[in-house]
C-alpha cells in the first residue's frame, strides 16, 4: 500500500503539525491582545513604560515564545503552500530543486529571525 | 431553444480541447441534463459521456454542469440552465479521456488506500455480526456515497495533490469504516492517515459539501477523523 510517508513539515506527523498550527495561533492571539491592551491601558504609555515592560524577564520569555510561534506557524503554513503549488506533478522534475531552494530560503529566514529576535530582546 | 455548449476533446484527432455549441428544442419540458445529452448524441454520435443507471445511483455521470459539479441524470434544466444556456464540462482537474469522460484512476487509487472493507479477525458468528440500532445509526450519511467524484474534483486541495491527499470521497468512506462497530482495524487505519497530506490537506472550505448530489457531508466526516487522530496523539 502506498501511503504517503515523506517528510513531515515540522512535527512528527500531520496531526502534530495541525496541533502546533492551532497552539501557535492561540499564543499569537494572546500576545497580540496583550500588546494592544498594554498600549491602550498603560498609564503614561511611552518609551519609559515600554522599556520597563521589556526589561522584565517574563516579558522577554513571552515575546520569545511569540516569536517562535510566528516562525513555527509560518513554516507549517508556507510548507503546505509550497507543497501545493511547486509539485512534480505540475512542473516535472525541476519542481524538486525549486521546492528545496524555497524551503532552504525559508528555513534560513526562520533561523535568522530567531537569532535576531533573541539579540533584540536580551540586548536592550 | 436551449443553447448547449459542450467541452469536446478527442486526443486522437484534436490538438486541443474546444467548446462545441448545440441547440435543442426541449418543447418546454424540464428535462434532466442527461436527457439533453442523450438527445444530442442521437444527432451527433461522436459525443462521448458515461452513464448507466440514469437515476442517481451508479455515480457514472458526474460532470461540471454550468460551473457546478453534479450528476447529469438528477440535475434538471430548471436548475442548470435557468436562462436556457447550459454549459457542460468534464469533472475539473481530471485527465480527459474523451469529451466528458475522465480518467478516474487516481480517484480510485485514493479509495483503495483507505481499505474500503470491513476488517475483523475474530471468529465470525454463525449468522452475522450484530450491531445495535445506535451503532448502525452512525453509518447513516456515510454509506450512501456512490463514488461519483463530484466532491473530490471540486476540492482545491485535491486538484493540487490528487496523488497524496485522499480527498473528500475517500475520507468519507474511511470514516465509514472507522465508525463501524464491527471493524477492528481502527488503529492501523488511523496510522495510515497520520501524514501531512492524507487528511490534513483538507482546509474545511466545504466545496465538497456544497456539491455532493447525495447531500452527504465529507467535511464533517473529516472533522471526526481529525478528532480521532488528535485523541490518539495527545
Ligand atoms: S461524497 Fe457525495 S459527491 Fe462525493 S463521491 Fe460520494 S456521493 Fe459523490
Ligand atoms: S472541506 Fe476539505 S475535502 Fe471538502 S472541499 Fe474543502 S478542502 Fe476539500
Ligand atoms: S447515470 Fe447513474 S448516477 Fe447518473
Amino acid at each position: 500500500m502506498v501511503v504517503v510517508r515523506t517528510v513531515t513539515s515540522f512535527g512528527r506527523s500531520g496531526t502534530f503539525d495541525w496541533l502546533y498550527q492551532r497552539v501557535t495561533a492561540v499564543v499569537l492571539i494572546a500576545y497580540l491582545l496583550f500588546i494592544v491592551g498594554f498600549i491602550f491601558l498603560a498609564k503614561d504609555f511611552g518609551y519609559q513604560a515600554w522599556s520597563e515592560l521589556f526589561a522584565q524577564r517574563w516579558m522577554r520569555v513571552f515575546s520569545l515564545v511569540a516569536l517562535l510561534s510566528v516562525i513555527i506557524h509560518a513554516w507549517i503554513g508556507l510548507w503546505s503552500v509550497v507543497t501545493d503549488y511547486i509539485t512534480n506533478r505540475v512542473m516535472g522534475g525541476k519542481a524538486t530543486a525549486l521546492r528545496l531552494f524555497v524551503e532552504t530560503a525559508l528555513a534560513a529566514i526562520a533561523v535568522l529571525y530567531t537569532v535576531w529576535g533573541i539579540e533584540i530582546l536580551w540586548g536592550v | 431553444m436551449l443553447k448547449v455548449s459542450i467541452y469536446r476533446y478527442n486526443p486522437e484527432t484534436d490538438k486541443a480541447p474546444y467548446m462545441q455549441d448545440y441547440e435543442l428544442d426541449t418543447q418546454g419540458k424540464d428535462l434532466m441534463v442527461l436527457d439533453v445529452l442523450e438527445l444530442l448524441k442521437a444527432e451527433d454520435a461522436t459525443l462521448s459521456f458515461r452513464r448507466s443507471c440514469r437515476e442517481g445511483v451508479c455515480g457514472s455521470d458526474g460532470m461540471n454542469i454550468s460551473g457546478r459539479n453534479g450528476l447529469a441524470c438528477t440535475t434538471p434544466l430548471s436548475e442548470a440552465a435557468p436562462k436556457n444556456k447550459l454549459v457542460l464540462r468534464p469533472l475539473p482537474g481530471m485527465p480527459v479521456i474523451r469529451d466528458l469522460v475522465v480518467d478516474m484512476e487516481l480517484f480510485y487509487e485514493q479509495y483503495k488506500k483507505i481499505e474500503p472493507y470491513l476488517q475483523n479477525d475474530t471468529p465470525a458468528p454463525a449468522i452475522e455480526r450484530l450491531q445495535s440500532p445506535q451503532e448502525r445509526e452512525k453509518l447513516d450519511g456515510l454509506y450512501e456515497c456512490i463514488l461519483c467524484a463530484c466532491c473530490s474534483t471540486a476540492c482545491p486541495s485535491y486538484w493540487w495533490n490528487p496523488d497524496k491527499f485522499i480527498g473528500p470521497a475517500g475520507l468519507l468512506q474511511s470514516y465509514r469504516f472507522l465508525a463501524d462497530s464491527r471493524d477492528l482495524a481502527t488503529d492501523e487505519r488511523l496510522s495510515n492517515l497520520d501524514d501531512p497530506f492524507s487528511v490534513f490537506r483538507c482546509h474545511s472550505i466545504q466545496n465538497c459539501v456544497n456539491v455532493c448530489p447525495k447531500g452527504l457531508n465529507p467535511t464533517r466526516a473529516i472533522g471526526h477523523i481529525r478528532n480521532m487522530l488528535l485523541t490518539r496523539a495527545v
